[in-house]
């Protein structure tokens, strides 16, 4: 074969297709909606009286997370005009496609959406705040729903886009029979005595946490202590992504610089970097580590497999006695726009933040404080370990200040950022200093643009 | 994804000479006629190729996160791409792991192309070929799957080093900075050991046995065999073996995605990896599209030269 002929018809190929592709471009508009993604109707009535027709609601969940269709299931047994129709993905399948599929004319009723602030901007979601009127949903602690406000320039203030299914709540486990073995009896009231149960434990050839890193789990020790040092508004504020927040400050510098002492000190599994959640389960409740930070929503689970060697604490403070600061946040679900159904939704996340028998499925099906109006009584829980995490949750409610993760300040901050960062830090590969520059140039960059 | 975008001049390269003879006949009506015979694969070809192609050029001259109002901002992906270190290193992994997807399977797979020839067929050969051939079968998220056991603390990989008495350098593979990238790379020359060495062993069988006799009578050493018969008679094989690892290399998602995701750190961090990242975790479309159109042209520009060598005429 002739190689100058083949040259040829690749230029020719090339130049063709650079022609073609000018001729589509020029004929292309951008991409992208036009403004006119929302379906909303300004002018809608809502109505608080639920129908009396028969009506099918869509619900487009998480899977592995059966809270809804116990409530839905629940929810037909106390009204059986209202029947649902539950479709579900994996978490990262489920956030990829959310904004698409809400987007679509075949818009879900309700829907789990952990990021609200792009699809609120994009006119994807329905505005919640004649709902919040209607029913006086002002009765509910605001702390819960802050994280679900949004205006134009920020999170945590404007309109009301999402509720929760049960309101998280974070903090640390221990593991009580290893306790035992080394003498420890309580949960630490401050970060030295932590520290100090750490060093016993790793003395004594226990691991003393046992936390995954393979997609950035050590957010959860760092933001705790992060939580503790800095004040608690200014971490709300970077996540509300607040004019002129940053974390790249000598609060957040500490608690890299702790995390680093921890890893050096061999605190952390020596393969972090590459354990996942699913394994850090297995082994905490196989009886390896001494602490696990993690959240509410493992309470049951533990429960179950650990029974009474198992407990839960928040993250002490510097001094004991210290008013609590915990993350957490709403399972958030949200309504979009082009809803078919919006009433009979919004009448559905009332109702499971008023009802008894849902707000005890919450309770018992998450582990996490069911919302709803503060003098309403917070169910029953099925195990003493998921009463600790209520009577956790509850207090940072009462005398504390609940933040969100440090993780949801943006889309891509976790997977683009913290994750590395994390990574390099425990495996000494960067300074806190840098750790918290190149955190903060990431989200400047995303929230810029 | 792109294996399919960019494999495509392959073939017109080798049809090359076939259309060149073809345009000296007189060109009348009947040309355009025929174009109705290759109208239905064309227009799928074109639905599924050409078109996501073209729109992925277009959004990669964009800012637009995949829902909302996109604005025009011409080169500025591009620049971002080709000046930002952390993307250019990921970019770099990439071609390490044509080292390990493409070298080390090739000049393993000649090896044991070469030693399986000289061997009479029998449940020998066949148990060896299939046992090579195996991880070609797997889907490679199981794969990645297996692996990933198979490099943790407590996995074969350290049990193995233990018990010859190399305990002292055990650690978990894919966390550990330094093998991170090695690790990873090592599962592609597992995976493509395999196809390599079936079609080099396939190419010695069409090698003109007459070739091998008049070396062997002229006194030749199996490795002068090896280099003046079997190698220069393979050279179209070890073209498409090095054009298809190198592509899978290049374009590597699966493997990185189920092993390591990109870390620890960014030190596996690959193209594909990020495209996905940026595109539905950052919901950076017009970055990711600009990012795959380089992928794109990398690609291209690594196999051409490939194809050039191994595919020149026999003259």
């Amino acid at each position: 074969m002739n190689t100058r002929t083949g040259r040829r018809l690749v230029t020719r190929a090339v130049v063709g297709a650079s022609a073609l592709s000018l001729v589509l471009l020029a004929g292309c508009s951008a991409p992208g909606a036009d403004g006119s993604a929302s379906g909303q109707d300004e002018d809608r009535e809502i109505s608080t009286e639920l129908t009396s027709e028969d009506v099918e609601l869509d619900f487009y969940i998480e899977t592995g997370f059966p809270i809804a269709q116990e409530l839905a299931d629940e929810f037909t047994e106390q009204h059986p005009n209202i029947t649902f129709n539950i479709r579900s993905d994996q978490f990262a399948v489920l956030t990829e496609n959310a904004s698409r599929v809400m987007a679509g004319d075949d818009a879900p009723d309700l829907i789990r959406l952990p990021q609200l602030v792009d699809p609120a901007r994009d006119g994807l979601l329905l505005d919640l705040d004649p709902y919040f009127d209607a029913y006086g949903w002002d009765a509910f602690p605001e702390s819960q729903l802050q994280q679900m406000r949004i205006s134009d320039d920020a999170r945590g203030s404007g309109s009301l886009y999402g509720m929760g299914i049960g309101y998280s709540v974070t903090g640390v486990y221990w593991n009580k029979a290893i306790g035992a073995q080394l003498g420890i009896t309580e949960a630490p009231t401050t970060i030295d005595e932590l520290e100090a149960d750490m060093a016993t434990a790793a003395a004594a050839g226990q691991q003393p946490i046992m936390q995954f890193n393979d997609i950035g789990g050590i957010a959860f020790p760092f933001q705790a202590l992060y939580n503790q040092l800095a004040d608690p508004t200014d971490i709300a504020d970077w996540t509300f992504q607040q004019p002129g927040a940053t974390i790249d400050n000598p609060e957040a510098t500490e608690a890299m610089a702790t995390i680093q002492e921890w890893a050096d000190a061999g605190y952390f599994p020596a393969d972090a970097n590459s354990l996942d959640y699913t394994t850090m389960m297995g082994r905490f409740s196989g009886g390896e580590g001494l602490f696990m930070f993690n959240g509410d929503w493992e309470s049951a689970n533990l429960a179950e497999s650990m029974g009474d060697d198992v407990g839960f604490f928040l993250m002490p403070g510097t001094e004991a006695g210290a008013a609590p600061v915990a993350m957490g946040a709403p399972n958030s679900y949200t309504i979009p726009a082009k809803a078919e159904h919006p009433d009979e939704a919004a009448f559905f996340l009332n109702w499971l933040h008023t009802d008894e028998t849902a707000r005890s499925i919450i309770v018992n099906s998450s582990g996490a404080n069911p919302g709803g109006p503060t003098d309403l009584e917070i169910p029953e829980a099925a195990n003493p370990l998921t009463e600790q995490t209520l009577a956790a949750g509850a207090t940072v409610g009462s005398d504390g200040t609940l933040v969100d993760f440090v993780a949801n300040a943006t889309a891509g901050i976790y997977a683009g950022s913290i994750r590395p960062e994390l990574q390099s830090l425990i495996d000494d590969r960067t300074t806190p200093e840098d750790a918290v520059a190149a955190i903060q140039a990431a989200y400047e960059d995303e929230v810029g643009s | 994804m792109s294996s399919s975008v960019v494999a495509a001049p392959v073939p017109s390269l080798v049809d090359g000479a076939g259309a060149a003879t073809r345009r000296r006949r007189p060109v009348g009506r009947r040309r355009w006629g025929q174009l109705i015979w290759v109208a239905p694969a064309l227009a799928v070809y074109a639905f599924f190729v050409l078109r996501p192609l073209i729109t992925s050029v277009q959004y990669s001259l964009y800012e637009w996160n995949g829902i909302g109002v996109a604005t025009f901002v011409g080169g500025a992906n591009y620049v971002e791409v080709l000046t930002d270190p952390e993307q250019l290193g990921i970019i770099a992994n990439a071609v390490v792991l044509v080292l390990f997807f493409t070298v080390i399977p090739v000049a393993l797979g000649l090896l044991a192309a070469a030693l399986m020839h000289g061997l009479p067929s029998g449940s020998f050969t066949t148990v060896s070929r299939s046992v090579l051939f195996i991880p070609q079968v797997i889907p490679l998220v199981a794969a990645g799957i297996v692996w990933d056991w198979v490099y943790s603390t407590n996995g074969i990989a350290n049990q193995l080093l233990s018990a010859v008495g190399l305990g002292g350098i055990t650690r978990p593979w894919l966390a550990d900075f330094d093998t991170a990238l090695p690790a990873v790379g090592l599962i592609g020359s597992w995976v493509q050991l395999g196809l390599c060495t079936l079609l080099l062993l396939t190419g010695i069988a069409k090698i003109d046995p007459s070739l091998y006799e008049a070396a062997r009578l002229d006194g030749a050493s199996r490795l002068q065999v090896f280099r003046h018969v079997t190698l220069p008679g393979l050279r179209r094989e070890i073209g498409v073996c090095v054009t298809v690892t190198m592509i899978a290399a290049l374009a590597s998602f699966d493997i990185v995605y189920i092993t390591t995701q990109g870390g620890p750190g960014n030190q596996t961090m690959v193209p594909g990896v990020e495209i996905y990242r940026l595109a539905f975790s950052e919901r950076e479309v017009g970055q990711a599209s600009a990012m795959a159109v380089v992928l794109m042209v990398l690609v291209l520009v690594a196999i051409l030269p490939v194809q050039r060598l191994t595919q020149r005429s026999d003259q």
